[in-house]
């Protein structure tokens, strides 16, 4: 009877336990999204989002940031999807499965997922601006056009942090259909790269979008990949073209954080900005998902 | 009346990685008629029926040696196109594995890759594969519909015009009907016994009733080898062999 009460005891311990260290993340998500909220709110209004700041950042809105966000992560999602795409397929389709090739390739992604971003930051300072950017300066005789912080850039050294999200999406879509609709193809006369064009590719979208997704949150989130490479402190025009430099919300909340003259004045604006990226990540994600949705129900209707 | 052969293999040996999965297998398959090949489960028949349009070659590891010729090419050579192969040498898998896609999709699909877009062109052969797989009147109003949407039954069938689209001359069928009921299962091997005017038709089966029923020409395999072969009729009231004799008669396997 004793003991019996004794594991009673042990069991609702444990239960509480497990309980309360989930209540601590969901307080703090909480009273995170609740304060940002609480002070965000407010600033948030029309002219906020459509017009560019004022008098060092102490007032005005933040458009070139939110337009500067949304051009990197869809100038990102450009250089990322195909070349993740096109990584899985060679990886799950064509190599073969315990080659010490694809071993490494697998071993280099995996370890890719694990770098910090700050290092893929200097990676792309170093790679592409000064090797890659000042040699085409170089090669076509040109001033510093792309041997410099570009939008191009931040979005190629974004797209490298994000290509092992990309690759291992795809390949687990790629996994997910089954060896017999594989063959049914091919005993049908398809080559190799029919069967991947018309069967496989078509049934794996949806699977290879949620890696788009993944890495939109992510990409839309990441800072320190960009500080270097591209982020401007700030612009008074808009960026046209990929080598142009641009402002980004992200940097823009650490600049604000860090190197405001009036921090009275900025700290509701700095509220703003951050409520205001973390909704331009929610819509982001929703276009996607909305995407990929869109292109299942069409699987399940017609072809 | 002699019968033309349309595939004859002469000392096929087939392995997966270590296992030695068919010996020394000889046999001629004659055209237009329909060649069946029984025996317990593991025994062999499946890698034989996948081994005549090269299906093992998906299978890391697989190896075969010996002598397959179709129209008396060898399949197996170097300069053999696997794409073409597989167009005169169609298959009916096991288990039904219609595309995603529409019922007129999954029919056309083996044309489409050929590139052929004429629309008119395709919907006669949809129409016409799928009337020969006996399921127009089944499924002429949904074409547009998913294939999954159908019955097993239909969905073999599917398969089947799919594979029929492609007028294929010889038409491999693993255990077709294995995974059907009665009824649809009837369908399938009126359906054998109409296309053996025009294919050539190989059956895999383990149903001993449905080989006697509609094949010419029964193989006999055990653990990898070829035991007997011969009419079908001679196969199962009077064999040669005590083991098939044994099998036939359901002493074992």
């Amino acid at each position: 009877m004793n003991s019996k009460i004794k594991t009673n005891i042990i069991s609702s311990f444990f239960t509480g336990l497990t309980l309360f260290a989930t209540l601590i993340i969901f307080t703090i998500l909480i009273i995170i999204v609740g304060n940002i909220i609480i002070h965000g709110h407010k600033i948030i209004s029309w002219e906020f989002i459509t017009k560019a700041p004022r008098e060092g950042m102490t007032a005005g809105g933040i458009f070139p940031a939110i337009f500067g966000t949304v051009a990197l992560v869809i100038l990102m999602i450009i250089a990322v999807l195909p070349v993740g795409v096109m990584t899985a397929i060679y990886l799950h389709e064509y190599s073969k499965p315990d080659s010490i090739f694809t071993n490494i390739i697998r071993f280099a992604v995996n370890n890719l997922a694990g770098v910090p971003s700050i290092v893929f930051g200097l990676f792309g300072l170093g790679f592409f601006i000064q090797f890659v950017g000042a040699g085409i300066d170089k090669f076509f005789g040109l001033e510093v056009v792309w041997g410099q912080p570009c939008l191009m850039w931040a979005a190629l050294t974004l797209a490298l942090l994000n290509l092992p999200v990309v690759i291992v999406a795809s390949e687990e879509a790629l996994r997910a259909i089954p060896k017999e609709t594989r063959e049914a193809s091919l005993a049908l006369g398809a080559t190799k790269w029919q069967t991947i064009r018309w069967v496989v590719l078509p049934q794996a979208t949806p699977g290879i979008l949620t890696g788009a997704i993944l890495s939109i949150s992510r990409g839309a989130g990441e800072v320190a990949p960009i500080m270097f490479t591209g982020a401007a402190y700030f612009l008074p025009y808009l960026p046209h073209k990929p080598t142009d430099q641009f402002m980004e919300l992200g940097y823009h909340v650490y600049v604000m954080a860090t190197q405001s003259p009036d921090v009275q004045a900025t700290e509701p604006i700095l509220y703003g900005t951050v409520l205001t990226l973390l909704i331009l990540t929610l819509l982001l994600n929703f276009v996607a998902i909305f995407i990929r949705s869109k292109i299942r129900r069409q699987m399940k209707k017609s072809i | 009346m002699e019968l033309i052969s349309k595939i004859s293999v002469e000392k096929l040996n087939f392995y997966y990685g270590k296992i030695y999965a068919l010996k020394d297998v000889s046999v001629n398959i004659k055209a237009n008629q329909v060649t069946a090949f029984i025996g317990p489960s593991g025994c062999g028949k499946s890698t034989f029926l996948r081994c005549l349009n090269r299906m093992n070659d998906l299978i890391p590891g697989a190896k075969a040696s010996g002598e397959v010729c179709f129209d008396g090419m060898d399949i197996y050579s170097k300069d053999i196109d696997l794409a073409e192969l597989r167009r005169k040498v169609g298959m009916v898998f096991q288990k039904s594995n219609p595309f995603p896609k529409s019922i007129f999709e999954n029919v056309a699909y083996g044309l489409r890759i050929q590139g052929i877009i004429d629309k008119t062109r395709l919907e006669e052969t949809v129409e016409k594969t799928l009337k020969d797989a006996a399921l127009w009147d089944e499924v002429k109003d949904k074409l547009d519909e998913s294939a999954m949407k159908l019955s097993g039954g239909q969905q073999q069938r599917v398969c089947i015009a799919r594979a029929l689209a492609v007028e294929p001359e010889v038409l491999l069928m693993d255990e077709p009907a294995s995974a059907l009921d009665p009824i649809s299962t009837a369908k399938i091997e009126e359906l054998i016994l109409d296309l053996k005017k025009n294919y050539t038709i190989v059956i895999v089966t383990h149903n001993m009733q449905q080989a006697a029923r509609i094949s010419n020409y029964t193989g006999f395999f055990f653990l990898g080898e070829l035991i007997e072969f011969d009419d079908t009729s001679k196969i199962f009231t009077n064999p040669s062999n005590q083991k098939t004799e044994d099998y036939v008669t359901g002493r074992f396997g």
